[in-house]
């Protein structure tokens, strides 16, 4: 079979899977598992950009995806103007006191010669770092003084919340030229950690910082793209629509919604898979493989690897910016708490995997796939598991223990498929050309 | 001005926890840096294998204690380790045969193998899971304390108590014991030292009749014991959750790449520079300064680097500045 015939199976087939949980569960978990998969799928190319056409080993997707979430609560949600009258002022002063020390740090290091510097940029940080706190924690208390119950933070901007994913992007591709100045210059492995730890502080700022996002007291009712379901059912002519087709109202207002979001998340992923084929064919995308396939050579032959390098790293980490963005715009709630490497990083990389690295449909077949996978393991372990304990006796230990224990059954399993692929199919379910 | 006081204040709340933290985090150091240096890749799984061995010991201990078992004041946990071990082993041992023999045989470049232990991470993990559950495990007996803060205040009469636990203690010993065998094994038997040469030039070795199938064996076997040990250590410390062994996998990674990948000094060095870093940094070191400033120039605040919310991202400042400025970490790792 052709490559293109191949693609197009694969493709139906993890189609039929999702049209077969509407008909056998619900539509409704369809719409949630297509919706899910299709922010996957973004991640997933996201990744892609740095692993499969650069070889860059990223595992800190997480920590972007979590700034995405960020980006849609500073731009869509209200600002909390007796917060900012109490305290803005001054935690932005102490912010830009903050950088100025990191800034004069390093003029000291570039200009002062040898022998003096380290001891002098230890002092500046030393004691710029308690001046920073000074002005920074009584801004901070007022903020989080003003009724911590409902707000305790600035808030956001109060604008429509898709501007949040663009945003959401522009976010992740900062901080990414951020670490990608100071990490890309290492080896392999330890730029892996390197991303590994930045995403954790990430995380750790985002729960511990109040005042940007509420940390873990997490900020809910983000504002909504599509209507709300309870509008659409208060409105006459939506109930009289639904009612021609033979759906119940309450049914149909939630499919509407979640189609809305699908629809958005599709346009999404059409335009961003677009811009990564293209550039996949473009020059631009033959000299990060050449530099991939061999580092020296490309080198060599005068391309600036370093550059390259950070190019496409902050590409694809604004990708995953984005896709974090429209994730937690899904979800309605930023939970910091929540995010977990796991599930956010280290899942994402086995979608990368099983789709094809290297290969854009690859990785948002592999998202969409992993994705399903990662929802149904669980009903179908439990059903296996139902199967093989039906002969044990009722209430004993081990039938408990058995049935409870299905819900660990996706860690496994994941675990299984991506060595399986890794092994038999080191390239994927859709190989690069 | 009370020096005796704030000395006593330092060790009870950061020099005795940051030793056995630290203490930790150079055991399970000392395994990714051991198959970083003969298998040459990162193992993401090292975390869960911890975990893995750790279940090991506490199901050996729930059966010596159900036969009713003691050691004294010393935890049963102890005794169980060995086996522990052998499980562990049992398991590493299966899983190389059948998943890492073969990349390693098509000699794929390091990256890869590191992607593959991703896999075997999430398997162990599931398995962890699928046996314990995710719940918390406390499985420490025997004496809590071997110097209580109370009897240490009557014995010195000095305002503040000292506490030392007895899994501080016993984390403490055993890992000096272990370290020193190690270091034994490597430096004076002829498997030890095929292994460094093994570690140092890969083609050396096979040239001079070093079987690579046997280091890779043995290699798996220490990792095995290292990882059970710190796990066991750690969780009778604290306590046994397998969330928080996947955790422990960023302290000790950067534990390791502080000392340099690859050198078992370094991993040593690494792990209590950053446990003492992370205990140091996230105290509040109000009580201390009390004691040492006279009262005019006493904090009111508590004196808090940073909360101890940080504690993760302490170790990776710290990780990151080292590496800004030493790439290869203090003791001069290797990096393929």
């Amino acid at each position: 079979m052709n490559d293109l015939g191949r693609g197009a199976l694969l493709f139906a087939i993890v189609a039929g899977l999702i049209v077969g949980t509407g008909f056998v569960q619900s539509w409704n978990s369809a719409l949630l598992i297509l919706n899910m998969g299709l922010v996957s799928a973004v991640m997933a190319l996201g990744v892609n950009l740095q692993w499969g056409f650069a070889g860059l080993f990223n595992v800190g997707v997480m920590g972007f995806v979590a700034l995405g979430g960020l980006a849609t609560v500073l731009v869509s949600m209200p600002p909390v103007g007796a917060a900012w009258s109490a305290g803005a002022g001054r935690l932005f002063l102490a912010l830009a006191l903050g950088l100025a020390v990191i800034g004069g740090a390093i003029v000291i290091w570039s200009r002062v010669r040898r022998g003096l510097r380290g001891w002098l940029v230890a002092a500046v940080l030393v004691a710029g770092y308690f001046a920073f706190r000074a002005v920074f924690d009584p801004a901070v208390s007022a903020i989080e003084a003003v009724d911590p119950a409902a707000t305790g933070y600035l808030g956001g901007l109060g604008l429509p919340v898709v501007l949040a994913w663009p945003v959401g992007g522009l976010l992740a591709a900062a901080v990414a030229w951020l670490i990608g100045k100071t990490a890309l210059g290492l080896r392999s492995d330890y730029l892996a950690i390197a991303t590994l730890g930045i995403a954790e502080i990430i995380i750790a700022v985002l729960k511990n910082e109040d005042w940007l996002a509420r940390g873990v007291k997490n900020v809910i009712g983000l504002p909504r793209p599509v209507p709300y379901e309870i509008d659409l059912q208060n409105d006459p002519g939506f109930v009289a629509r639904a009612a021609e087709l033979g759906v119940d109202p309450t049914t149909a207002s939630t499919l509407y919604v979640k189609l809305g979001y699908g629809l958005m998340f599709a346009v999404v992923l059409v335009i961003l898979l677009v811009l990564a084929q293209l550039a996949l064919k473009s020059p631009w995308g033959r000299m990060m493989r050449a530099i991939r396939d061999n580092e020296t050579a490309a080198r060599a032959m005068g391309k600036d690897v370093t550059r390259r390098h950070l190019q496409v790293f902050i590409l694809g980490s604004a990708v995953c910016g984005i896709a974090g963005a429209m994730m937690t715009t899904l979800d309605g709630q930023l939970t910091p708490g929540t995010y977990q490497p796991l599930r956010y990083t280290f899942l994402i990389w086995v979608m990368v995997i099983v789709g094809g690295s290297g290969n854009n449909f690859g990785a948002v077949l592999g998202g969409l796939l992993i994705w399903f996978l990662w929802v149904q393991v669980e009903p179908i372990g439990q059903a296996v598991m139902v199967l093989v304990t039906s002969g044990m006796a009722d209430g004993s230990w081990l039938k408990a223990h058995l049935l409870d224990s299905v819900q660990h059954m996706r860690l496994l399993t994941m675990g299984v498929i991506l060595l399986v692929v890794l092994r038999f199919s080191p390239r994927g379910l859709l190989p690069e050309k | 001005m009370d020096l005796l006081n704030a000395v006593v204040a330092l060790a009870n709340f950061v020099l005795i926890p940051a030793t056995a933290y630290g203490a930790q985090l150079a055991l399970g150091a000392l395994g990714v840096t051991l198959i970083y240096g003969i298998l040459r890749f990162s193992n993401f799984a090292h975390g869960d294998t911890m975990a893995f061995g750790t279940m090991c010991t506490i199901l050996v201990t729930w059966g010596l204690q159900t036969l009713g078992l003691s050691l004294g004041p010393l935890p049963v946990a102890l005794l169980a380790i060995p086996f522990g071990i052998v499980g562990t082993a049992a398991m590493v041992l299966f899983t190389d045969r059948v998943v890492y023999r073969f990349y390693r045989a098509q000699k794929v470049k390091p990256v890869i193998l590191v992607i593959v232990s991703i896999g075997v991470m999430f398997i162990t993990n599931g398995v962890t899971r699928f046996i314990i559950g995710t719940e918390e495990q406390n499985f420490a007996d025997g004496a809590r304390f071997l110097i209580g803060a109370r009897e240490f205040k009557a014995m010195t009469g000095l305002d503040e108590g000292l506490a030392i636990r007895t899994t501080q203690a016993v984390t403490v010993v055993t890992a000096v014991i272990v370290v020193a065998l190690l270091f034994w094994f490597l430096n004076r038997t002829r498997t030890g030292k095929s292994m460094r040469a093994y570690s140092d030039n890969e083609d050396l070795a096979l040239l001079s009749g070093i079987s690579p199938e046997r280091v890779v064996l043995v290699t798996w076997l220490i990792v095995a014991a290292l990882a059970t040990i710190a796990g066991t250590l750690y969780g009778l410390d604290k306590s046994f959750k397998p969330f928080t062994y996947f955790q422990l996998l960023l302290p000790i990674f950067a534990a390791a790449i502080v000392g340099g990948l690859g050198s078992p000094l370094g991993a040593i060095a690494g792990g209590f520079v950053i446990a003492f870093s992370e205990v140091g940094i996230t105290y509040a070191w109000k009580k201390v300064l009390g004691y040492l400033l006279p009262d005019t120039l006493a904090p009111d605040g508590l004196v808090q680097l940073m909360s101890t919310d940080y504690k993760f991202a302490v170790s990776f400042v710290i990780l990151i500045i080292v590496l800004l400025f030493r790439p290869t970490g203090l003791f001069a790792g290797k990096s393929v």
